[in-house]
């Protein structure tokens, strides 16, 4: 029944979106016709009616309705209930479901709050958004159908592949899809302004907010994703170059180039073109990620569709919706009118060179993720890892870190670097010094250039504040600082766990203790543990920090029997200055054991500056919406007040 | 000092011949019928120096020597807290009646276990090595129970069968072993 609804409210979606796309085209053809008035509606209730979809599957997962062939494939009666909702979208189909609805409510919200913008660009807009969701509705309800009966039902279902059973990844596909459709919003605002030629700063004010709020999903999606493969894979790093790390980390470079050149675009009406370019690519980056991802086509851990059919299904929509929108771009972008002209010393400058980097590291990491697919259609098995993607993305990445000091303290239009000299000098010194002393003491070239930078970064993020009132600094300025300061906070974690990182391997009896940088730690003992669906080893292990009080710590090397798989479950000590992280590895035939133990100073500052990043793009994000807002109101007032004078 | 040069026309074409490219590789990379099989490094490769104690009194222990000589053997990776390799137990005995030597390595097993499970199963094995530790388990290339190799007269891994033997695949597992004669 409820199965039946979800379907119903599924085909009715699509048809609306239908509805959506043909009156927004029609209202644009014809100046005046009557069913503009139709578009925002429409588009309302379709983002609604993907969303009943969606939470009648939650519902079919939650009561465990075993004809529903979904349900009965990915879940089981005696599933604890957070991972039997989960589970709802810890599949193909249901995570295509979970794309749509974030798309229509998207689209939906757009149609009622956005309202600045002249309404043909609105209507090509929300045309845009109607189009490509269609063809998501389409593969869903051909392909993918979510509400697929099974007749007769089955007795019972398969259970959830147990990697999936963890709190953090029940909500971490969720979080990174917000991110990743969100962008379809700058992608559909960027055709809607093609098709009407009106690129213009109220444009990218429209679309600033979205991007912004995609933006923090994502970098949120891709701090927690990084985290979790640095405790749950056992291997003390952070990030491995994975085409689904990649895959999320593609859409993030091209939307914060996005977030940059908007505010260029909003600010001094300039780099439209660009912007336009930006906000195409974004979101397309997005969906190529998914299509690798998903495809198959890349080995990957996360692909549970690998088929054919459906990976050509996800192709033709990618070549549809991309094609289009590049084609139209190559054909408007020459009619739309060249903005303002700035000087290469100035905010401009500095944002022009910000985005080429970051174009730059997004053009790196995309050729890396592809080449092993370019050297088997020429014959030859490759893999690309770390060796390339290091050093190849520093290129990018390091100089444009040194602009980024610098950029926010120049003055749009035209500026000096004279001007400046003095805000810049103590940074530049601080990087210097930091330089000098690292040096002394030999540290290898790329955590030294890394950790260097970062003192000079840390200080220049909060030099825009010199010569202003604290209390009269407005938010999405606290934004940027928060933001940059991140970045500097991340960089000195990234540096300093790659540059006094002490490992150390060792094979120990029960009682004997190792050291491993300041840390003594002692093995106590092994006890086995059994869990639900695996038993484990567990080792008893007492950590002093500096002769300080013991901290106890139970790693286990797991033993899962269906399918049978080991894992190792790392145990963690975090202090303010870095992780103890101890794995427990096999047992000798001498009866010894193997541990693994790793010091990371300063390791949680990653994703403590991850997080620090996504906050300055919450408080910029607060700090937009509520100046609307206030706009917005007293506008009201004012019109308010005429009425009552007219009377 | 100005604003970036505007692009020429033919430039902003640029990104679409760029993305037709990128459809045209991943439509090679989709389409193609790419073989997704595991491929075992160790194929080729001559088996490990190993040694291993009876596992079960009634059955000799298994060494590399062992394995030498004669005709090409199939290695049973296997275990008695394994549910597939219960499974796995008859197409073992059809082909041990076929006459193929098949040698085991009992993977973290204990020796009552190991008893009952072949009392209950059969046991299609020549010799039986005992490996608590999973030594040779990873020096041998393998990730999990059940697994087989067919080995030739040199000591040289020929094929690697991971997971379950079915029924309708005993016949692939005797052509690989009457490949491996020669």
């Amino acid at each position: 029944m409820i199965a039946n609804l979800g379907l119903a409210a599924l085909w009715l979606a699509a048809a609306l979106a239908l509805l959506q796309l043909l009156a927004a085209w029609r209202a644009l053809r014809m100046a005046g016709a009557k069913e503009g008035a139709l578009v925002r509606p429409v588009a309302i209730v379709q983002g609604l009616l993907a969303a009943l979809a969606f939470v009648c599957l939650i519902a079919v997962f939650c009561q465990t309705d075993l004809s529903v062939k979904l349900v009965a494939m990915n879940s089981h009666s005696a599933k604890p209930m957070l991972y039997k909702f989960a589970g709802a979208w810890g599949n193909h189909e249901g995570s295509m479901l979970l794309w749509v609805t974030i798309m229509g409510l998207a689209g939906g919200l757009v149609a009622l709050v956005e309202r600045r913008l002249p309404e043909p660009t609105m209507l090509a807009t929300l045309a845009a958004q109607a189009f490509v969701s269609l063809g998501f509705y389409a593969f869903l309800l051909i392909s993918s159908n979510p509400f697929e009966r099974l007749d007769p039902a089955a007795p019972e279902g398969q259970g959830l592949n147990p990697l999936l059973q963890d709190p953090g990844l029940a909500f971490h596909p969720p979080t990174l899809y917000i991110g990743y459709v969100g962008l379809s919003i700058a992608f559909s605002f960027a055709v809607g302004a093609l098709i009407t030629r009106e690129v213009s700063p109220a444009f990218a004010r429209a679309m600033r907010p979205w991007v912004l709020g995609a933006w923090i999903f994502l970098t949120i999606g891709i701090v927690a994703g990084s985290y979790w493969a640095y405790y749950e894979l056992g291997w003390g790093g952070w990030w491995f170059w994975d085409p689904v790390e990649n895959a999320s980390l593609m859409p993030w470079l091209a939307a914060t180039a996005l977030l940059h050149s908007a505010s260029v675009l909003a600010a001094r009406n300039a780099l439209r073109a660009w912007t336009v370019m930006l906000g195409v690519v974004a979101f397309s980056m997005s969906m190529v990620g998914t299509f690798l991802v998903r495809s198959g086509i890349l080995t990957s851990v996360h692909a549970f569709a690998v088929d054919p059919e459906r990976g050509s299904f996800i192709l033709g929509l990618l070549a549809l919706n991309i094609g289009a929108a590049l084609v139209l771009f190559a054909l408007r972008a020459a009619t739309v009118t060249e903005g303002e002209r700035f000087a290469v010393t100035s905010r401009e400058g500095a944002l022009v060179f910000n985005n080429v980097m970051l174009t730059g590291a997004l053009g790196i990491v995309l050729i890396g993720t592809l080449y092993p697919l370019l050297a088997e259609a020429l014959g030859t098995k490759v893999s690309v890892g770390p060796p390339y993607f290091n050093p190849m993305t520093a290129v990018f990445v390091v100089p444009m870190l040194a602009v980024l000091a610098v950029g926010p303290l120049l003055r749009w239009r035209q500026d000096s670097f004279a001007r400046i000299t003095p805000m810049v000098a103590i940074p530049a010194l601080l990087t210097g010094a930091a330089a000098s002393v690292l040096v002394l003491k030999g540290m290898a070239v790329l955590p030294l250039l890394g950790m260097a930078l970062a003192a000079g970064l840390a200080l220049a993020a909060f030099m825009p504040l010199r010569g202003r009132k604290l209390s009269r600094v407005n938010l999405p300025l606290w934004g940027m600082i928060a933001a940059h300061f991140g970045v500097a906070v991340a960089l000195f974690g990234m540096a300093a766990d790659s540059a006094w990182t002490v490992e150390r391997l060792v094979a120990v009896q029960t009682g004997q203790a190792v050291e491993v940088g300041p840390w003594k730690v002692t093995l106590r003992t092994i006890v086995p543990v059994a869990g639900p669906n695996w038993t484990a080893l567990e080792g008893e292990m007492e950590a002093r920090y500096k002769g300080g009080d013991p901290r106890m710590l139970h790693p286990q090397a797991r033993a899962f029997w269906a399918p049978p798989q080991q894992t190792s479950e790392s145990a963690l000590a975090t202090r303010w200055n870095g992780q103890l992280y101890a794995v427990l590895g096999e047992q000798a035939e001498d009866g010894r054991w193997q541990l693994r133990l790793w010091w990371k100073p300063f390791v949680t500052m990653i994703w403590f500056g991850g997080l620090l990043i996504a906050l300055g793009g919450v408080l910029a994000l607060i700090g937009r919406v509520w100046s609307d807002l206030k706009r917005i109101i007293a506008r009201g007032k004012i019109a308010y007040r005429r009425e009552r004078q007219g009377r | 000092m100005s604003a970036p040069a505007k692009p020429s026309r033919w430039a902003l074409w640029l990104p679409v011949v760029l993305f037709v490219g990128f459809i045209a590789l991943v439509a090679v990379g989709l389409w193609r019928p790419a073989s997704r099989d595991v491929h075992s490094a160790m194929i080729g490769k001559e088996l490990p120096r190993f040694d291993l104690p009876p596992a079960v009194p009634e059955r000799p222990g298994l060494a590399r020597g062992d394995m030498l000589g004669g005709k090409p053997r199939l290695l049973n990776i296997f275990a008695s807290w394994c549910i597939p390799c219960a499974a796995e137990a008859q197409q073992l005995e059809q082909l041990r009646q076929l006459g193929v030597e098949v040698d085991g390595v009992a993977i973290r097993d204990k020796q009552d276990d190991l008893a009952v499970f072949l009392a209950r199963n059969g046991n299609p094995y020549a010799r039986i090595g005992a490996d608590p530790v999973s030594k040779i388990q990873f020096d041998i290339g393998s990730s999990g129970v059940p697994e087989s190799f067919v080995v030739d007269a040199r000591g040289v891994i020929r094929y690697q069968h991971i997971g379950v033997i079915a029924p309708d695949q005993v016949p692939m597992i005797l052509a690989r072993l009457k490949e491996a004669e020669q």
